[in-house]
């Protein structure tokens, strides 16, 4: 046991003295959380739209009024007939117009029921989509409100439900996915990158003569990476709620165990990876291409597995960070429990014990 | 102590044979020299005595323990010190020995007696991380790493390779004590002239043992009076006793050039200076020479291809 706790201390030893990597392995969550819960967002903010008021009602004005309060739109024109719509739209000044009909307000409490149109630039669909999704979002807000007041229900034709992310906050999807990104990172290739310096310095040599059994060697190899990831998943979680305003409605002592449990299964993949590694550069390229590339492609974080085709569905099933993606995005941000998640727990766990395995047995106890 | 058997070792899927069948012994107590030079087998060999390597045929002991079978044991009794320095750089003198005593189940104060004609000599500098140690303090921290379990057999692989003469000098000096501690000595180096420092010398050249034996038996079987020839040119020196049909082998050692004669008459020497002169050479100087090491090495090797 001393001899592990020393091998511990050397390790982190290395760690601390190698001030630059030891930066980047506790700045680059932060980093990350903030270029992708900032810059690189896909949240649409105040975008210009134009309003094509023929009603002119009470019921229009505070339709307009809620948009225009809305951090998500702002009005940038008042039309008065169609054609003016496409002037706009042409010369590039909004992203969307909003066409209220004549008899707008007569039509709701008459009829129960009346249309708006929303008038969108497809030329970006996704911000067509975003900007069609808020508008609706909006209204329906609105149409809720003067419901509780009635009997009879009025409708305003656009009904959509936005689940779990009213605004649709783009924060809400990055986090999880960072979190899994960080720690395939921070775990897989520092892991994969310490061990295969160890053959390169030539010390594994050393190592293997001597009484020290390889497993303790894996072992305590992988101990200072497991802290240092527990410190990062700290600082995530921290930067997420209080920075980027993303709550965590589940079990905080849930997502913390299934963060290790992740981290955990990356680490096994690090030693994989340097079990069959010989220098720092293959080690570095192995985890880049075999994990990284798959994590931010198939986990379901940037494109959506659902919409892929059916080989790279089934590839995506063996990505570990798709099942850690769709545990956090469960606990963390519907507040789910365990009895939902189990599936991918134990999939997790499998995938660990098999890849730990894995790694052990194809440790080489010699040179070659 | 050590027995090799037969040990043989190839490489590229048997492509590049790198031991061959090589057999020896190693007695307890003995300070013994693999003396060859580099690719003849010899970090090869000192892996597959260590367990780093699995030899492809024949067998071998480390203190009474099979390398392939008894690795666990073996790895638990011996020192060794491979030919690169491998210690860790980011950790300082002090760091390196603690750790590498706490790995072998030992402590610095336990075995100090061991190393400490070693390790006073770079104590001053114990706070200096081990990658900023010159290559004579890093040899010897190396060796007090490798020594501090106190181990029954000490395999040194090259350990004066890129160190300068009086760091060798000190280090060879270092083993003789440790010798007499009771502690096994197994050595390899490229320098001959480090052959005479040892107790018995096994030569070794592309993989097969030439001689073994002590170095003083070795000298002495070389068969031939050996001449050192020096002139003003050694180039054209060296060409035209090529030439001469009566020299039996002839090659360079420092300015001078060392043959033997292909028989023992006596009127060797005056008549290969006629001839030198017939052909222009000009300070002439020829003498007799006792043969070292590496004069047997080549005998030995030239023997051997032919």
């Amino acid at each position: 046991m001393k001899q592990f706790f020393s091998f511990v201390k050397k390790e982190f030893y290395h760690i601390w003295r190698d001030k630059r990597t030891m930066f980047i392995l506790l700045g680059m969550p932060v980093v990350q959380i903030v270029i992708f819960g900032f810059a690189l967002t896909n949240e649409v903010k105040n975008s210009q739209i134009a309003i094509l008021d023929n009603a002119k009602d009470e019921v229009s004005s505070t339709i307009i009024t809620q948009l225009d309060a809305s951090k998500y739109f702002e009005i940038r024109q008042n039309l008065h007939s169609y054609p003016e719509i496409e002037k706009a739209f042409e010369a590039g000044k909004i992203k969307m117009a909003i066409v209220f009909p004549q008899n707008f307000s007569e039509d709701l409490h008459h009829l129960n029921k009346a249309q708006i149109q929303l008038v969108a630039d497809a030329s970006d669909p996704n911000v067509a989509n975003i900007l069609t999704n808020y508008a609706t979002a909006i209204i329906g807000d609105y149409q809720r409100r003067i419901n509780t007041n009635t009997m009879l229900p009025y409708t305003i034709d656009t009904e959509t439900r936005m689940l779990y992310n009213p605004q649709l906050k783009g924060a809400y999807n990055f986090v999880p996915g960072v979190m899994a990104m960080v720690l395939l990172l921070v775990c897989t290739m520092m892991t994969a990158i310490t061990i295969v310096k160890e053959k390169e310095m030539g010390t594994m040599e050393i190592m293997l003569v001597s009484p020290m059994k390889p497993i303790m060697v894996i072992i305590a190899k992988a101990v200072p990476y497991l802290l240092l990831s527990i410190i990062n998943i700290a600082s995530i979680l921290l930067l997420s709620v209080y920075v980027l305003e993303v709550p965590i409605n589940g079990s905080i002592v849930l997502l913390v165990f299934e963060s290790i449990l992740f981290t955990l299964v990356s680490l096994s993949l690090g030693l994989l990876i340097s079990s069959g590694a010989e220098s720092q550069q293959t080690a570095m390229f192995i985890s880049l291409v075999a994990l990284f590339l798959p994590t931010v492609m198939l986990s379901g974080f940037m494109f959506p597995v659902e919409n892929m085709p059916l080989p790279l569905r089934i590839i995506s099933n063996i990505v570990p960070a798709k099942w850690y993606y769709s545990i956090v995005k469960s606990v963390m941000i519907k507040g789910l429990g365990l009895k939902v998640i189990w599936k991918e727990t134990l999939i997790l766990t499998g995938m660990m014990l098999f890849f730990l395995t894995l790694a052990i047995r194809k440790f080489k106890i010699r040179l070659a | 102590m050590v027995t090799l058997d037969k040990l043989s070792k190839t490489y590229n899927k048997g492509s590049v044979l790198a031991v061959d069948k090589v057999s020896f012994e190693v007695n307890k107590g003995e300070l013994f020299g693999l003396i060859g030079p580099d690719g003849a087998g010899k970090t090869s060999i000192f892996r597959m005595l260590t367990t780093l390597l699995l030899p492809d045929e024949g067998s071998a002991t480390v203190d009474g323990f099979d390398i392939v079978k008894d690795y666990k044991s073996i790895r638990n009794t011996v020192g060794y010190m491979p030919g690169r320095f491998s210690l860790y750089q980011d950790l300082s003198v002090e760091e390196n020995l603690n750790f590498f005593a706490t790995i072998f189940n030992t402590t610095i104060e336990e075995n100090y007696d061991l190393i400490k004609d070693i390790y006073v000599q770079i104590e001053p500098f114990k706070d200096r991380k081990a990658g900023k140690l010159s290559g004579g303090m890093k040899q010897k921290l190396a060796l007090s790493c490798a020594l501090i379990h106190r181990p029954t057999i000490l395999f040194l692989d090259e350990p004066t390779t890129g160190v300068d003469a009086v760091s060798r000098k000190e280090f060879w000096e270092m083993l003789k004590r440790l010798k007499t501690q009771g502690i096994t000595i197994l050595v390899s180096t490229p320098y001959m002239d480090e052959a005479t420092l040892c107790d018995r010398i096994a030569l070794i050249q592309s993989g097969k043992i030439l001689s073994i034996d002590t170095p003083q038996n070795i000298v002495d079987a070389y068969p031939d009076k050996l001449f050192a020839i020096k002139a003003e040119s050694i180039y054209y020196l060296l060409n035209d006793l090529r030439a001469y049909t009566k020299v039996k082998g002839c090659f360079t050692f420092g300015e001078f050039v060392h043959i033997s004669f292909k028989d023992k008459s006596a009127t060797n020497e005056p008549e290969l200076l006629a001839y030198l002169k017939e052909k222009g050479h000009k300070n002439i100087e020829i003498k007799a020479v006792t043969p070292g090491i590496e004069d047997c090495f080549i005998r030995l090797m030239t023997e051997e291809t032919n």
